[in-house]
Formats: structure tokens, sequence, C-alpha cells
């Protein structure tokens, strides 16, 4: 067909060039340099709006000697809530909510608010650094604000961590569970101290981590007589940490890995990957991603690609947009899911009751990991009443103190780390559209919860 | 890669490669489809119509809702099938073309002598209020299209998989191509059209109704945008409310690799693509597949500026 416009698209770029070319290119490149100069950071501090915001002091916390006994103080919730998350982000947030309603949002003579930040935006479905950034430095710049819930995904407290940590700010995550962000010695070198420029610890998750995870996702397929597997990732800080986990336990115990492989988590589609897949027969397929890294699409396009092996996804899958999206179908019998936990349907003893008050309060099921943002928001309640004042340093202190908490999860305290004691991890496949329970992983060799979750 | 063509002893090296250039002319065909609406529309009126990539999501919603509301699902039998999908391909064809025609109408008309790009952002901002809309349509979360079309394999035991959807694919991009094509060259609207294309004001003069032709046109791209939605759905089988962005990159991308305005070039701009993706994901590495495509067409425009198809336009005087 003739088209004489051609020439009108072609013509802007040169355009541009010329436009570029007239002015001062030395303008230009001083800015190039400008953001090189960033480059290390942008790797090594994880700030990666590559603006040089000024960081807030810490003397913007108000000092020890007359910190206030009364006043309000800000909980701060940093959570994905556009995008697939938010299902499960809205069970969350409630959770926090029924936390507050149960402390009558008092702790003491401090009245509480919550401030329910989001940390993705619609544009990409998920977390954004840039967000995440922002609701960590909006938190930190507030004097009010006394405790930091989040985030829910690993990569973004990367983001967050340094920033609250020079703010000298409380996180409690209740869904983190990259090995790098709390322990010496299993992620990276400089792990987990680059989110720690302060040197102090201001960070603490409520659920296990992902050196249990991904090691017992191994013994899970182990057991299940599982002898060669396929890697995948999406190439996240979250998706390849577990995937490098699993593949190691997979070594130690003789699972024959076939192959590992990164996916580009923009495609729409993976039907060529999987044909890949299939020509090697594995025996299982094991997806280090989430729901909102394209897990569903894996899931059916196994199913089109004719690849039948069982597919094993870890704990950022455990929602019911996973369901959704892979099309229960195709998810049926066929995936198996690690949790660190264990699913809200199968909760005993406090845990049951927590999942019958969010019934009554809001009316359906909470989802999995509602439960440990109520946990965390406890938690951080406890902290604020041992410490008895309004100073982020003595809040800090008193929740890293914590010890035989008697929460909705069990009996469990905080390590010099800031991880759980819990090491409760629950094996659950897809059946007739819903996660089911399957069996408990990976507490035959650590140490027993004490809580009143006894099988 | 060699390991994998050496641990494969049931399906060996080349029916791997048979089946991964099926997929790529399957995906590829599909891209194709959603490039055929870019095309049309910017060789008649030199507008790249950002919002169409929205327009086909807001198309595969609708397709979810009518399974939906219908009741369809896997265990309907062939003949309901058959059936159904020729009247969700009409019906949502009908609904993105009437979609399309009254964006036109209020929005690029008013423009249409106004600057290029004064119609190019605005199609932009329809590109973001569709996905609102679709965002407060069906939520945030990706959703499944229960498949229809079976799976089970045309090729019996082969270790190659050809399935009933993949042809339908095939055949309905097949038919659409020839269809345009004989409506462009052959019909008194296609003749207006190019006319209309060539230049508009000398149309009017000849006495050709040059809004009607617009209209007409975006009528056709819109039911072409629907079309893709139903295939899509049925295909890939996931559907959320920014699948038209990335879809509408790479369709605006097959467009101009084939030479934009050039409805075989769409086609053939597509068909490269989704063969890049799948060999890429097979031969190299699959994280590296949109990086191909994109050096690829990067060196095919250095040389040929134009598209693969498209002609070298004269300057106008």
């Amino acid at each position: 067909m003739a088209n004489p416009r051609m020439k009108a698209i072609v013509s802007y770029p040169p355009a541009i060039m010329q436009n570029l070319s007239r002015r001062n290119i030395t303008g230009y490149l001083l800015v190039g340099l400008f953001f090189a100069g960033a480059l290390p950071c942008l790797s090594g501090c994880g700030e990666s709006t590559g603006q040089s915001k000024p960081e807030p002091a810490t003397s913007v916390a108000v000092s020890t000697d007359n910190a206030a006994t009364s006043g309000i103080i800000r909980i701060v919730s940093s959570l994905p809530r556009t995008g697939s998350a938010k299902l499960q982000t809205d069970t969350m947030v409630n959770g926090i909510k029924l936390a507050l309603d149960e402390a009558a949002y008092k702790v003491g003579d401090f009245s509480l608010e919550l401030e329910d930040r989001d940390d993705a935006t619609a544009a990409t479905g998920d977390w954004t650094p840039d967000a995440e950034g922002d609701n960590a430095r909006q938190a930190a710049n507030d004097p009010d604000v006394m405790v930091y819930i989040g985030p829910y995904n690993s990569g973004a407290a990367k983001v967050s961590m340094p920033i609250l940590n020079r703010a000298g700010l409380l996180m409690i995550s209740p869904a983190n569970t990259a090995v790098g962000l709390t322990k010496p010695g299993l992620g990276e070198p400089d792990e987990p101290a680059i989110y720690r420029p302060t040197g102090k610890k201001n960070y603490a998750r409520v659920v296990p981590a992902d050196d249990l995870q991904g090691t017992c996702a191994a013994e899970w397929a182990k057991d299940m007589g599982i002898k060669t597997v396929y890697i995948l990732d999406d190439n996240s800080f979250y998706g390849k940490g577990i995937a490098e986990m699993f593949r190691q336990r997979c070594n130690e115990l003789e699972i024959d890995v076939l192959g590992h492989d990164s996916i580009d988590t923009k495609a729409q589609e993976f039907r060529s990957k999987m044909t890949s897949i299939k020509a090697l027969k594995p025996d299982l397929l094991y997806y280090g991603g989430t729901t909102q890294t394209k897990g569903g699409q894996i899931c059916k396009d196994m199913v089109a690609a004719g690849l039948k092996c069982k597919l094993m996804v870890p704990d950022g899958c455990m929602e019911n947009a996973f369901i959704q999206a892979a099309g229960p179908e195709n998810a049926n019998e066929r995936v198996y899911v690690t949790f660190g936990g264990v699913p809200p349907e199968n909760q005993t003893g406090r845990g049951k009751e927590f999942v019958e008050r969010y019934k009554k309060r809001f009316g359906f099921m909470p989802e999995a990991y509602a439960i440990y943002s109520y946990e965390a928001t406890n938690a951080a309640l406890e902290a604020i009443r041992k410490a008895g004042k309004k100073d982020r340093a003595a809040i800090i202190e008193a929740a890293f103190a914590i010890k035989d908490f008697p929460g909705a999860l069990g009996n469990w305290s905080f390590d010099e780390n800031g991880d759980t004691t819990l090491h409760k991890l629950s094996g659950n496949i897809v059946r007739s559209g819903k996660f089911e329970f399957v069996r408990l992983l990976g507490d035959g060799n650590q140490q027993k919860p004490m809580g009143d979750q006894k099988k | 890669m060699l390991t994998l063509l050496l641990a494969a002893d049931s399906i060996s090296g080349w029916q791997l490669f048979v089946q991964q250039c099926l997929n790529g002319l399957t995906y590829g065909a599909l891209i194709a489809l959603i490039a055929l609406g870019y095309t049309m529309v910017y060789g008649i009126i030199g507008l790249i119509n950002f919002a169409h990539g929205d327009l086909f999501m807001l198309g595969t919603f609708l397709t979810l809702t009518l399974i939906n509301a219908f009741g369809l699902d896997t265990a309907a039998s062939a003949w309901t099938v058959a059936i159904s999908v020729a009247a969700l391909l009409i019906v949502v064809a009908l609904f993105c073309a009437v979609l399309n025609f009254s964006v036109d109408r209020l929005i690029y008309k008013p423009l249409r002598n106004a600057p290029k790009l004064a119609p190019l952002v605005s199609a932009i901002g329809v590109s973001f209020i569709f996905q609102n809309v679709g965002l407060l349509w069906k939520g945030p979360a990706d959703l499944s299209v229960p498949k229809l079309i079976s799976q089970r394999n045309l090729l019996g035991d082969s270790a190659i998989t050809f399935t009933p959807s993949d042809a339908v694919l095939l055949v309905v991009v097949a038919a659409i191509m020839s269809g345009l094509t004989v409506l462009v060259k052959f019909t008194r609207l296609g003749k207006s059209m190019r006319a209309v294309s060539q230049d508009p004001v000398a149309a009017q003069l000849m006495g050709i109704h040059v809004e009607r032709v617009i209209g007409s046109t975006f009528l056709i791209g819109g039911g072409l945008a629907g079309f893709a939605a139903v295939i899509y759905s049925m295909y890939i089988g996931t559907i959320g409310f920014q699948i038209g962005y990335i879809n509408g990159l790479y369709a605006f991308t097959a467009a101009v690799l084939g030479g934009i305005g050039n409805i075989p070039g769409a086609v053939l701009g597509g068909i490269v693509i989704g063969m890049v993706r799948s060999l890429g994901s097979a031969y190299v590495e699959e994280r590296w597949t949109a990086a191909i495509i994109f050096g690829i067409l990067i060196v095919i425009l250095i040389f040929r500026p134009s598209g693969l198809l498209g002609e070298r336009m004269r300057e106008k005087v």
C-alpha cells in the first residue's frame, strides 16, 4: 500500500539529533558522568532512584532523654496495593487493621494511626524501586512514624532497608524471605552489611527465610521420588535467590539438575522454552518467582507444550491470584507450593482463632500472608509497649529483645539477626482450584516451634 | 545447548527444530494479527494508533465476559465450540470496531488538520483511558481464559505437537490477510482508501467522502483488534489490563519491521518476530529473546529504513 507518510515518521529522529548536536554537549556529558558516578551506588546501596535526595538524619527521631510518652504513633505499611498482589495485600492490610482494632488503636497513652502505602504502580503491576524508596523516605522523615511494616517483596527490601537503617526506624517484614537480607554468609559476600550502613540492626521478619524454604523444597522433591529437575527463575533478587538455594540442595541430594535458565518476565508466553524443557524430560520443573512475575503463565504453557511433569513454586505464588492466572484446570494436581508456615485453613490453636476472628470481621477467608502481617503488627505493638516511649532506637531495641512471643503463629522469638525462630514450613498442592495442605516440611532437623500448632 | 540436543532421545534434534518453528509461526501469526490493525490505520491517515493495543485488551476482556456469561468451558462439544468461537469473533470484532470508530469521531477527528503530534499524543491518552477502563472492569490480577479449543495433537502420536488451536490461529490470520489485501486492491472502498492515503485533498476533490473512508478504516482496524483479541484469549489464555501495552509494542515493531502501511509486511514482520523469539529461546537463552528481537529490528531498519516490504517514498513536493 502506498504511504507517503513514512517520511514524517522517519524525519523526527534526525531532527532530534540535530537539536542535540546544536546544544552544548558538555552538559549532557556532565549529566552522564553524574549518573555514571551513581552507578556503583545503584548496585551497591540499592538506591535506584538515582536522585541524591538528602538522607534523613537520625536526629529526626526524638532524642532519648525527653521522648514523649503520649501522643500519636504512626505505623506505615508498604505493600504492593496495585497489580495482582492486591488480592493478597488487601487481606494483609486487613490483618494489620485487625491487630490495631484489638489494641483499640492504643498502646499505653499513645494513639495509633495506620498509613497504608503502596509500593507498586498500575503501569508495572508489581513493586517498583521508586515507589518503595519514596515510601521509606516519607516514613523516615515523619517524626511520628515508629514502625514500618513491609515490604512484601525481598527486592523492595533491598531498596528501603538502607534508607530506614539510616533513619533508625524499625522494619518488620511479614513476607520477605530472601536470605541475604539478614543472614551473613548465605547471600552475597557483602550481605547483609550493605543494608545496614550504620552498622546497627533495624530489620526483622516474622517469616522463615529461603535457606529453609529452598532446601525444604528440594528435600520434598526428593521424598516424592524426583530424580531430574529443570530450574527456571524470574531473574529477581527473590526468585533467583530461592532457585539458587533449591539448586544447591538438589546437588547435595543428588537430584540431577538438567538446566537452569531465567525468563524475561515481560514475555507473554513461554511455549518455546517449555518445548525445550519437554525434550529434556525432567520429573519436575521448579520456578523461582511470583504470581506477578508470570508464575501462572509458566504453569499454563507447560500444559500447552505437552510438558507433563510437576511444577514446584515458592511462597511468592501462594495466593489465589496464582491459581486464577494459571487456570485451575492447569494447576490442579500439578502445582506444588512451599510456604513458610501453614495455610489459613490449616491453622490450629491461636492461628485458627485468628482466622475465625478475621472471617467474622471481614466476611471472607484471609490469604496466606494475612496472619503474618497480623503477627508483625502485634510484634510492633509489643515493642512499643515495652519501650514505653516514642523513641525509635528504644523501640528497635525492644523489638529485637522479643522472646517467646505468644503470637498467632505460635511462640517465637527474634534471633540476633532479626529472623524468627519459627521453622515450620508447609508443602501444599493445588487441588480443585484451592491450595491444599500436604505436609509439614523442614521441622525434622530444625528446632521445634514451641507453639501450639503441632499437627 | 548441545546437551539439550543430545539429551533428547524421544524427540530428535530436527523434530525439536520443527516444533520450535511451529511455535514461532503461531506466536508470530498472533502478533501479525494485532499488527494488521496498526498498519491499516497508519496506511490511511498516517496515525500510529497507540490505543490499538489497549483496544485489543478490552476485546480480550469482552471475550472472557462472554465465555463466562454463556458458561462455555473445555467440556463443550466440538460443534458448540466451533459455533461459539465464530460468534465470539463476530461479536467482539463488532464491539472493538464500534469503539475504535467512536474514539476516532470523538478524539481524532477534531485534530484532523492539527500537527501530526497532536493525534499521536491523544492516542497515548486514549491508551491510558482504555487501560483504566480495563482495570475497573476486571481488576488488577491476571485472569485465565478457559481453553475452548481442544489441545489434542492433530499429528497423532508424533513427537511434534500441532493442536487445533494452532490450526485455527493460522487459518484465521491467513484468511484475514488475504481478505484485507483483496479489499484494498479490488473493491471500491479499497480504491478510495488508497486515494485518501495518497492525497486526502485530491481525493476529496474527486468526490471521495474522505471522512467516511477514514471512519471505515477505523471500523476495520477495530474489527481486526477484536479478531486478535478472541484468538489471543484462546491461544495464550492469560489476560490482564496490561497486555495491551506489551503486545502493542511487539505488534507495532512487527508493523515497522515489515514496512508500516503494508499488509503482507505486517504479517511477515509478525512471523519474523515469532520465529526469532522461539528459536532464540531454544538455541540461545530465554532471557535474551527480547534483546535479540529489537537488535534484529535495528539491523534491518539500518539497511531498509522503510521495512522489509515497505516502499521507499518519494519526497512529497
